[in-house]
């Protein structure tokens, strides 16, 4: 492989992939420079994680062509990525729990039918690896007992001790503390300085600009751009990140908020590895406003909404609403937040919203199934439901208004109208609403807008969570922007432009007063 | 007294055998993440292939192979539902009891019209004793003259080869490469697809393992410790075997142990028959017989510590992702 000089360690040219109707991958082109750190930056569901999975092996790409070292391949397996010299520490870690470090090192390279010898040899070459890349680890360590920054470089191990020449990271620091992260960038510079090619794949802004050389920007499935990360900023990258569209307009007036209806105080939730998601999170909702969540996605708007609609039970701070007091020691289930009217679209109307293999009169009162107009005696009242759901169906627009059709064989658009349907007309005093158009069409979008304005006009209180910039521009009353869990800042809708938001998203505001601060 | 001890270890060994086996052939199949619950049936169906084998050829040997060609072709039927198929372990696994347990009572009587039946084995369709050498000489030697004779000698080939293949188990599980990916596919079957091994492949080579192991309680059962085959003569003893598994927690020689255990408790309730115990009277010997499956549910019910299984048994492997 050595014979062909070629600058790059890996050129994808025109790679594209399907699943069913999705285009996850379409005609990616991208050049890592041999030697560098390169970051792959992107929105969750950009089609980063399946573009490094058909480099991995994981997928076979439909079309496109890839080359390792100036020398075209054909990778169908991991085997034949391995032994590209491709190695890959995946999001969630590859290790056997139960096992040494020195055994899930081996695992896979174990050099002979025998143990012994391969164990001996391992030991032998960890030893030279940890100290050539400084990246200690008790080899005879049992895995879970270690903490994930060490899982993590167990993982490197595995891939160096592999031969991997290029090394690919799928979010390395989704689980790492901050002290973590550093200490993950000084690895990366090590292994940078003896050869090998980094590839990370982040939604962080912060990580790109702190490890790499080189930066790819991917956007619904396309690469959008690639930057020289000394030549680039915060600002540009999250623009590409986020993409800037047709300006939406929504016809509204001027909000006339009123009382508090919501008010959160001090939110914080770790998640089961016991990273804190939600950091002190403080927000109040009036009525008769529209509050908007803006932040690249992944910052704690979903951990948000799933704290407040009562599906995560918090870990620290309260929530006063409707003459309650929330807190982790007074839980209150989404079923019981439903009855102190507060009404929640989930973000993922297929996963939370809906049953998908529901027929839609029936996916029409999910949650709300004990509601006394929807009960007879002992069974459901179906005619109640039906009556219900047709007329809902018509002053919505569903189509095709089929009460009788399965929930799944609507379309995006038609499904969401069911689903804001069903909450809004149970005439909520707050409706928490995460990406109310994802996947929905231009038409059904302004549908969807007019009646949330119009659920404020009559005097409740929105919360909104949207990766659409433009969405939350146009539509909020009062902006607020979350970054890694936290409250960053909060604008008036009027006086927010992309520019402004991008900056705060990438929560280079404060870090630039942070850095001033030191200084 | 000593003589009774003696005489009920010594029916423990035989009793133990298959259960061992049994259970070895499960630990094989769990470790790489196949729920078997299909033993049962694979024990039964190498019975009958044994005995018919056994009695149309008249060697035991040639009993012994069809017993492992029958078992390991159910477990590689077990291995094409849940390995290829995703299917469910558990329905896969009682659709191979509940077949093998019809099936081997209908072929009987095609073929042999004995109700069910093989026709009785003598001579070489058995498996017979193996007296170990100055067995007889040595018999009178107090104490260890009784243990040489009694409880190791007179044993056919197939109690000791269950013994040497629990050392041989742990040998594999534990210093070989396929041992190593054994485990590791049961516990994290994506470490090991990402290492560049098929998950498939290893978990259809534990599949016949598991095959072969069950094969060889089956033909001990039907051409070693009884003369032939009868109706449902596995008798729950691959239940017990995944019971032993469970309590032995996946490992070789406490699952050996717990075999022994097992068998011990079902030695004393043949001994106990009839017998008068002072204050009681003569126990039922159901009372006895239950004992096995009391001390399953207690043992399980929480008084051997945790037993945490592979953690990746009974779950389809779905390599597509997100």
């Amino acid at each position: 492989m050595n014979n062909t000089t070629s600058p790059y360690a890996i050129e994808l040219r025109d790679i594209s992939k399907r699943f069913g109707a999705v285009q996850a991958n379409k005609d990616i082109c991208l050049q890592v420079p041999a030697g560098t750190v390169h970051g792959i930056i992107g929105e969750n569901g950009a089609g980063k994680s399946t573009l490094m999975s058909i480099i991995y092996g994981f997928y076979e790409a439909d079309s496109g062509d890839i080359e390792v070292g100036g020398e075209l391949v054909n990778i169908r397996t991991s085997e034949d990525a391995i032994r590209f010299g491709i190695g890959m520490v995946h999001q969630h870690f590859m290790l056997v729990e139960n096992f040494t470090v020195l055994e899930n090192v081996v695992l896979g390279a174990e050099g002979g039918a025998m143990l012994k010898g391969g164990l001996d040899a391992a030991r032998k070459e960890l030893k030279r690896l940890e100290q050539e890349y400084n990246l200690d680890v008790d080899v005879d360590a049992v895995v879970e007992d270690l903490p994930v920054g060490l899982q993590q470089r167990v993982e490197i191990l595995k891939a160096l001790y592999r031969g991997a020449k290029i090394l690919i990271l799928d979010e390395p620091t989704g689980v790492l503390t901050p002290q973590e992260a550093d200490h993950l960038f000084r690895i990366l510079q090590s292994l940078k300085e003896q050869g090998v090619t980094v590839m990370i794949i982040t939604h962080k802004l912060r990580e790109i600009m702190a490890s790499t050389d080189n930066v790819s920007v991917m956007r619904q499935g396309q690469m959008v751009a690639h930057r020289v990360t000394a030549e680039t900023d915060k600002e540009e990258l999250a623009e590409l990140m986020v993409g800037k569209k047709v300006r939406l307009v929504v016809d509204k007036e001027e909000a006339k908020p009123t009382n508090v209806a919501l008010s959160a105080k001090n939110l914080s939730w770790f998640d089961e590895q016991g990273v804190k998601r939600l950091k002190d999170v403080s927000l109040e909702l009036k009525a008769g406003e529209i509050v908007g969540i803006a932040g690249v996605s992944g910052n704690g708007q979903s951990e948000l909404l799933n704290a407040l609609s009562g599906i995560t039970p918090l870990s620290g701070g309260e929530i006063h609403f409707n003459g309650e007091v929330i807190t982790a020691k007074n839980k209150k289930n989404a079923s019981q937040m439903r009855d102190l009217k507060m009404a929640h679209v989930p973000e993922d109307r297929h996963k939370m919203g809906l049953v998908t293999g529901f027929e839609a009169y029936e996916a029409a009162i999910l949650g709300y199934h004990n509601s006394e107009a929807y009960n007879g005696k002992i069974l459901l009242d179906r005619k109640a439901m039906l009556d219900e759901c047709n007329e809902r169906m018509q002053k919505w627009d569903v189509r095709p208004a089929d009460p009788f059709l399965k929930t799944a064989n609507f379309s995006g658009g038609n499904q969401q109208k069911i689903v804001i349907a069903r909450e809004v007309e149970q005439n909520p005093d707050v409706l928490l609403i995460g990406q109310p158009t994802r996947g929905v069409d231009i038409g059904a979008i302004e549908n969807i807008h007019e009646e949330i304005v119009k659920l404020r006009d009559s005097g409740k209180a929105i919360l909104l969570v949207s990766v659409e910039l433009d969405e939350i521009m146009a539509l909020s009353d009062r902006i607020i922007v979350m970054f890694d869990g936290a409250v960053v800042g909060e604008i008036d809708a009027k006086d927010a432009d992309e520019r402004t938001l991008g900056l705060m998203m990438a929560n280079a505001l404060n870090e630039e007063e942070k850095a001033g601060g030191q200084a | 007294m000593f003589e009774t001890l003696i005489l009920i270890l010594d029916a423990t060994l035989r009793v133990s055998t298959p259960l061992i086996l049994a259970a070895l052939a499960g630990l094989f199949a769990e470790r790489s993440g196949i729920v078997d619950i299909g033993l049962e049936g694979k024990i039964l169906g190498a019975a009958f292939a044994a005995a018919a084998a056994a009695a149309v050829f008249g060697s035991a040997w040639i009993g012994l192979l069809f017993a492992i060609i029958a078992s390991v072709a159910l477990a590689l039927i077990h291995g094409f539902a849940c390995i290829t198929h995703r299917g469910d372990h558990i329905v896969s696994g009682v659709a191979i009891n509940t077949i093998v347990a019809g099936l081997t009572v209908t072929l009987g009587l095609d073929w042999f019209s004995q109700g069910g039946q093989t026709p009785a084995l003598t001579g070489d369709a058995r498996f017979t004793s193996i007296t170990f050498p100055f067995a007889d000489a040595l018999a009178d030697v107090p104490v260890i003259g009784l243990i040489y004779s009694e409880l190791l000698s007179g044993h056919n080939i197939l109690v000791y080869l269950a013994f040497a293949i629990v050392p041989l188990a742990v040998w594999i599980i534990y210093k070989t490469r396929f041992g190593l990916r054994l485990r590791a596919v049961g516990e994290n079957p994506h470490a090991v697809d990402t290492a560049g091994i098929s998950v498939a492949f290893i978990r259809y080579r534990a599949m016949i393992i598991c095959g072969i192991l069950c094969g060889l309680a089956g033909a001990y059962l039907s051409t070693a410790h009884n003369a032939g085959f009868l109706k449902d003569m596995s008798a729950g003893k691959g239940y017990i075997a995944l019971a032993a598994l469970i309590f032995g927690k996946w490992r070789p020689v406490p699952v050996m142990f717990a075999c022994l255990l097992f068998g011990f408790l079902d030695a004393v309730a043949v001994r106990m028959q009839g017998v008068q115990v002072p204050g009681i009277g003569e126990v039922p010997v159901q009372a006895i017989e239950v004992l096995p499956y009391v001390l399953t549910v207690l043992l399980l019910a929480g008084f051997i510590g945790k037993a945490v299984a592979p953690k990746a048994v009974g779950r389809p492997y779905v390599k597509e992702r997100g």
